[in-house]
């Protein structure tokens, strides 16, 4: 197992390369600079700017001059927030999009998993199909919709919850929800799905006949085999998930690493846009290692190669 | 703990035999035999088929276009002229509904099947061979992933212009991803179990137990997931329309008509109400519909 993180852990270094020389030269590829949307900005300010951000040199130079700074873990300044660095903008608003994201899977879980396995105990009743219909609507409505509503509802006619910010433990509750409906519907569907492929097979008959409870036939020998597609499910889920909402972190307000995402690609924040990519690419490859970890162990016939 | 998996259609060996193509043969018909007693799938159907037959030819019926404007109307609740009432500019919303279906259907079930279609193949090609080839491939689906999308939309419409085939490269791109990751982790779970050995052992080949054994006993989460893709889409395409990549006005979708909905859903909100509703009704039929076929189609479900 040692051996297997490590290798993967060493295989993260190319491919962050990767990432970070397409990504390099995709942005460059787009047109408009970063200096396009200032306002009266004389020749001379602009050749300024340029100079101060390196734009003046060939785009090789640059790029080797970025990567040499990236192997230092410097992300560079951003083009669009003057006197602020990469590094510090990700640092700043990471905690609040990271916080936000264990809630959002904590509702999608405690809902989602229950849903579906109740769904998968008998298919094709009235118990699958409540929570089923219910897993449907939270997919239908989307979360440009259901932030607004749960606020229309909770903030402005009962006033149990704050219209937006995020200070108190009340400001969570909100964009939680809205952001965990749809993970909670994803997981119950996969749930259900893999729950009903596993207890139609021979070992969860076999421990049914000797005598095992119902409640551990399903938490113990259904779960592993039934839960693989949702494990698989979550790893990228869960790395966009971290990296911020921009739909919901605008509804409601907070200051988190989604809003970055969108703005540096249209803003042409070069720097802000190559360290947002990155650092969601890195905690892609860090989240795929964790569940390649969960699949193999639990699956008894597959070993760490 | 012995996980004994037969398909079935062909004995565990996978021996071709005579009977081999009767049996297969009688897998489909008896699969299709399962759904049509399936009542939700066949109800599921049944609307899917009038959601998508109003949709292309129920606009040729109506009186209104998707553009004819009635101005002094303005925005107006259901009535017996305009069936939904109208949107802000006094165009009716049954009519764009319709026409919105259109572009929404077209590129829900396309981008899918592209999406279904590469992701099922790699996943499983990925998972079945392993070691240093499941690496790199692997590898290569997290560096798409981590891509900024926004980036890869600008530069599409840079390079080939606003086309409306764009969106099914755009959506398609991405969408084949997870579902790439979801087919190897089943079929990884699929690769040690004793009717794949047996099969390896025989000296079946690769691309004969791929298609024979591994594809339709991960058959269950590839539908689910692929049902799962459309709503996703559907609403992927209203985030591209908005970009500029999509649709353009006057023309609609659901994704987009939601959108403009949610809007004004304080003061109209029949314009978020009805778009949703018919999200909605289309995304259960399809799902009951891929319950009722996953079922169907269950390789151990047919043994009885």
């Amino acid at each position: 197992m040692f051996g297997f993180v490590a290798r993967r852990v060493l295989q993260m270094v190319p491919v962050l390369l990767v990432i970070a020389t397409i990504t390099f030269f995709m942005i460059r590829l787009a047109p408009g600079g970063p200096f396009d949307a200032e306002k009266n900005v004389s020749p001379e300010i602009r050749k300024n700017l340029e100079a101060y951000y390196g734009m003046n040199k060939p785009v090789y130079q640059q790029y080797f001059d970025y990567l040499g700074r990236l192997l230092q873990g410097d992300l560079g300044p951003s083009f669009k927030y003057s006197n602020w660095t990469v590094n510090e903008l990700i640092g700043q608003s990471f905690p609040i999009s990271a916080e936000l994201a264990f809630w959002s899977l904590l509702v999608a879980l405690s809902i989602g998993l229950p849903a579906g396995i109740i769904a998968s105990l008998r298919p094709n009743t009235v118990s699958d199909y409540i929570p089923s219909s219910l897993a449907l609507a939270g997919i239908s409505v989307p979360n440009f919709v259901l932030g607004p509503l749960l606020v229309l509802v909770f903030a402005l006619k009962l006033g149990t919850t704050p219209v937006s910010g995020w200070d108190g433990w009340l400001d969570r509750v909100l964009p939680s929800i809205t952001l965990g409906a749809l993970y909670a519907a994803y997981i119950a569907r996969l749930t259900r799905g893999g729950m009903l492929e596993i207890l139609s097979q021979d070992f969860i008959r076999t421990a049914r006949a000797k005598g095992a409870s119902p409640l551990r036939v399903i938490l113990k020998h259904g779960m592993r085999g039934g839960l693989l597609p949702v494990v698989s499910y979550l790893g990228p889920a869960a790395a966009g998930l971290m990296t911020g909402s921009f739909a919901v972190e605008t509804i409601f307000q907070i200051p988190g690493l989604g809003r970055y995402f969108v703005n540096a690609a249209f803003n042409r924040d070069y720097t802000m846009l190559l360290g947002a990519v990155l650092f969601y690419g890195a905690l892609i490859l860090v989240f795929n290692l964790i569940v390649d970890i969960v699949l193999i162990w639990m699956n008894p016939k597959l070993k760490f190669e | 703990m012995n996980t004994i998996a037969e398909p079935l259609g062909h004995d565990p060996a996978g021996l071709p035999s005579s009977s081999e193509i009767e049996r297969g043969a009688s897998l489909w018909r008896d699969a299709w035999h399962r759904l049509a007693k399936n009542k939700m799938a066949v109800v599921s159907a049944v609307i899917l088929s009038l959601v998508i037959l109003g949709s292309f030819l129920g606009p040729s019926v109506l009186k209104y276009s998707y553009e004819t404007q009635d101005l002094r109307l303005g925005a107006a609740g259901p009535s017996a002229g305009h069936w939904l009432g109208t949107d802000t500019l006094g165009r009716d919303l049954l009519v764009r509904i319709l026409y919105g279906g259109q572009v929404s259907i077209a590129v829900g079930l396309c981008a899918t099947a592209v999406a279904l279609t590469i992701g099922v193949l790699y996943g499983t090609v990925s998972g079945f061979l392993g070691g240093k080839v499941d690496a790199l491939m692997m590898r290569i689906v997290d560096i798409i992933f981590a891509l900024p999308f926004t980036v890869f939309v600008i530069l599409l419409m840079v390079f080939f212009g606003r086309k409306f085939v764009l969106l099914f490269a755009a959506i398609g791109a991405v969408q084949w991803l997870t579902m790439a990751r979801i087919v190897r982790g089943q079929v990884m779970s699929l690769r040690r179990q004793e009717f794949i050995e047996a099969a390896e052992a025989l000296g079946l080949s690769k691309l004969r137990i791929i298609f024979r054994h591994m594809i339709p006993n991960a058959l269950g989460p590839i539908i689910v997931y692929a049902t799962l893709t459309v709503p996703s889409v559907m609403l992927l395409e209203a985030f591209l329309s908005f970009l500029g990549l999509g649709v353009q006005p006057p023309m609609s979708s659901w994704g987009v008509l939601i959108k403009e909905g949610a809007d004004s859903m304080e003061e109209f909100p029949w314009l978020l109400i009805y778009p949703g509703l018919a999200l909605a009704v289309t995304l259960f039929s399809l799902n009951f519909l891929g319950d009722g076929l996953r079922d169907a189609l269950d390789p151990r479900a047919a043994k009885d």
